[in-house]
């Protein structure tokens, strides 16, 4: 449909923005965020003050399947969504008449998942005038990290997660320039693998964390550094060694110490991940580290990444575990930045599952 | 009362609004487009074309289902949500039901039905009250077709069986082969949904209010997943 004419929609949205621009007034922006099993609703203060950050988990009811269903997920954020977005007004002491704008993941992610969100997104914000924003779900991901302690750039983000493995150069707000990523499986994704040849329950990444403190690396697995001069990962391989390892001693009818092999596989992944991101950051120049992504919670991951930013004198940001997983508060956080630009998006926003950091 | 009525749940997109006395405006396409890319704009439209703004209206209703399972979310989760953020009332209607109120009217068993693949058909079989509404004769369900033939003609009793929806085509033969001359066909104006149907049956629901909050697609089937996960469950039971 070619539009030929302006909406009243589209009136009342570029007033409300510039009546606010012109008061000075905070910025309170509710954010929404359904691209995989989580239905999380938030509203955030000038990009950095969590005032609510609600999050309806589906993690126990997917548990039972050895991982996400992408429309079971679905079917519940269509039965959670407008509950979860009331509690996040109420939690933070707001109502519908004191939000700025509608930050709303628009990809990548599960496109039954994604559309619940952008389809609710947009329809208070045609019912109620309040302008749309169009969030990248890794842009969200990295922008957790303001809600802890302020950006400096040009910085290096690293995000990890189930689904991402990204080595993001930032010189500025609102720039993304993806240095690396997984040419296969995401660490997260790897994680679960190996945890599950090790017959633990999904999510397995929680779980061969604890095991790799308990044990020793002592079980020789490939590093994949890939060609010369790379950033991008590749995890497949390793997984293949662990789940080789295993069956080896099987057939040999040794025993391998799980301990012993989780803290192997640990010490691969981390290392990898840690070198290439303080590689970038010496050949970019960058001031910061951001780490971001649902591994982020990963203790092996953390230590290794700050005993090297020590090292090297470069500050490190984490952000606390329940901005690493998926949430709407660091959607509403990376949709402020969009505000502060009038950039917003129309009413013809879909889910885009593959959508590129760099489009964003 | 000035309702929204929106259809998404299958390939054709209807919105309408409509309120007790008239149709206000309706906008129906066929174009197997994508229906979260166009609903929003297609509402916008409607709403400045009739001088409607959202404080206006008193109520939505939407199809609930059956039918594509995104399809159905994008025009729930849509309801659900205008209707919360306005503080109003939402209610579903039965996509099938909608499509049966293109042959209110008819004397005889009016029987909308979706494809569901597999030789299964999402389908219920509809009586005419007057010329106001359908009532339902024989429950909705997904069911082969060639379970759901015999069940149409015992319910028949005798009187023709009208089959609509935009999927007939696809089973026309087996259902004219099944039913021989009780068998009735319509022309393709009477296939799609008209969202100004759902308009009038949610006016009735309205009445009595409805939570946003409680409104959720009715898709006539689990996810596949879940169906195994529970047949396997109670084979697990079965055996202790």
């Amino acid at each position: 449909m070619n539009k030929t004419y302006t909406s009243r929609y589209e009136m009342r949205v570029q007033q409300a923005y510039e009546t606010h621009k012109q008061s000075g007034e905070p910025t309170y922006i509710l954010g929404i965020e359904t691209s995989c099993d989580e239905t999380s609703a938030s509203v955030v203060r000038d990009g950095k003050e969590v005032l609510s950050n609600v999050i309806a988990s589906q993690a126990d009811i997917h548990k039972r399947f050895g991982g996400v269903v992408p429309e079971v997920a679905s079917r519940r954020h269509v039965e959670n969504i407008t509950l979860t977005i009331e509690e996040a007004l109420e939690v933070a002491g707001k109502t519908l008449d004191d939000i700025h704008a509608i930050a709303v993941t628009y990809g990548p992610g599960l496109v039954g998942a994604l559309l619940v969100g952008v389809a609710a997104a947009k329809a208070i914000s045609l019912a109620r005038g309040i302008p749309l924003i169009g969030v990248h779900h890794i842009a969200g991901h990295i922008y957790a990290n303001r809600l802890v302690e302020e950006m400096n750039f040009p910085l290096i983000a690293l995000v990890v997660s189930g689904g991402h493995t990204e080595l993001v150069w930032m010189k500025e707000h609102g720039h993304f320039e993806i240095l690396g990523e997984t040419r296969d499986d995401a660490a997260g994704e790897a994680y679960d693998k190996v945890a599950r040849a090790l017959q633990m329950p999904y999510p397995g990444g929680p779980h061969i964390d604890r095991l790799a403190h308990e044990g020793v690396p002592n079980v020789p697995l490939p590093r994949s550094w890939l060609e010369p001069g790379s950033y991008d990962f590749s995890f497949s391989g390793l997984k293949s060694a662990v789940l080789n390892t295993l069956h080896n001693a099987a057939q040999r009818g040794e025993s391998i110490e799980p301990a012993n092999l989780a803290a192997s596989f640990q010490d691969s992944v981390t290392e990898v991940l840690v070198e290439k991101t303080l590689r970038a950051v010496r050949e970019h120049g960058a001031k910061q580290v951001l780490l971001a992504g649902g591994v982020a919670a990963n203790r092996g991951l953390r230590e290794r990444l700050q005993n090297r930013c020590q090292t090297e004198g470069i500050p490190l940001v984490i952000p606390p575990f329940t901005l690493c997983t998926d949430n709407a508060a660091m959607i509403a956080a990376a949709g402020f930045i969009k505000y502060e630009k009038g950039q917003f998006a129309a009413l013809d926003l879909n889910g885009v599952p593959g959508l590129s950091l760099s489009d964003h | 009362m000035r309702v929204l009525a929106i259809d998404t749940s299958n390939l054709v997109l209807s919105v309408a609004i409509v309120d007790e006395e008239r149709v206000l405006a309706e906008m129906t396409t066929n174009q197997q487009k994508n229906h979260s890319i166009r609903l929003m704009d297609c509402i916008a439209e409607l709403m400045d074309a009739t001088g409607t703004t959202p404080e206006q209206l008193s109520g939505l209703g939407v199809a609930k289902g059956p039918g594509s399972y995104t399809g159905v979310r994008i025009g729930v989760a849509t309801a659900k949500s205008m209707a919360w953020s306005l503080n109003l009332p939402a209610v579903g209607v039965s996509s099938l039901q909608v499509v049966a109120m293109n042959a209110v009217g008819f004397p005889g068993l009016i029987v909308p039905l979706f494809d569901a693949r597999r030789g299964q058909v999402y389908s219920g079989a509809y009586r005419t009250e007057g010329m106001e509404s359908v009532i339902l004769q024989e429950k909705e369900q997904i069911i082969l077709l060639q379970d759901w033939l015999p069940l149409l003609r015992e319910q028949a009793k005798g009187d023709p069986i009208l089959f609509l929806g935009e999927d007939v085509s696809l089973h026309r033969q087996a259902i004219a082969e099944g039913l021989r001359e009780q068998a009735r066909f319509a022309t393709p104006a009477h296939n799609h949904p008209r969202a100004a149907h759902i308009g009038y049956l949610a006016l009735r629901q309205l009445q009595d209010g409805g939570n946003p909050h409680e409104l959720v697609p009715e898709y006539l089937q689990l996810a596949e997943a879940e169906a195994k996960w529970l047949a396997q469950k109670q084979e697990g039971s079965a055996k202790e």
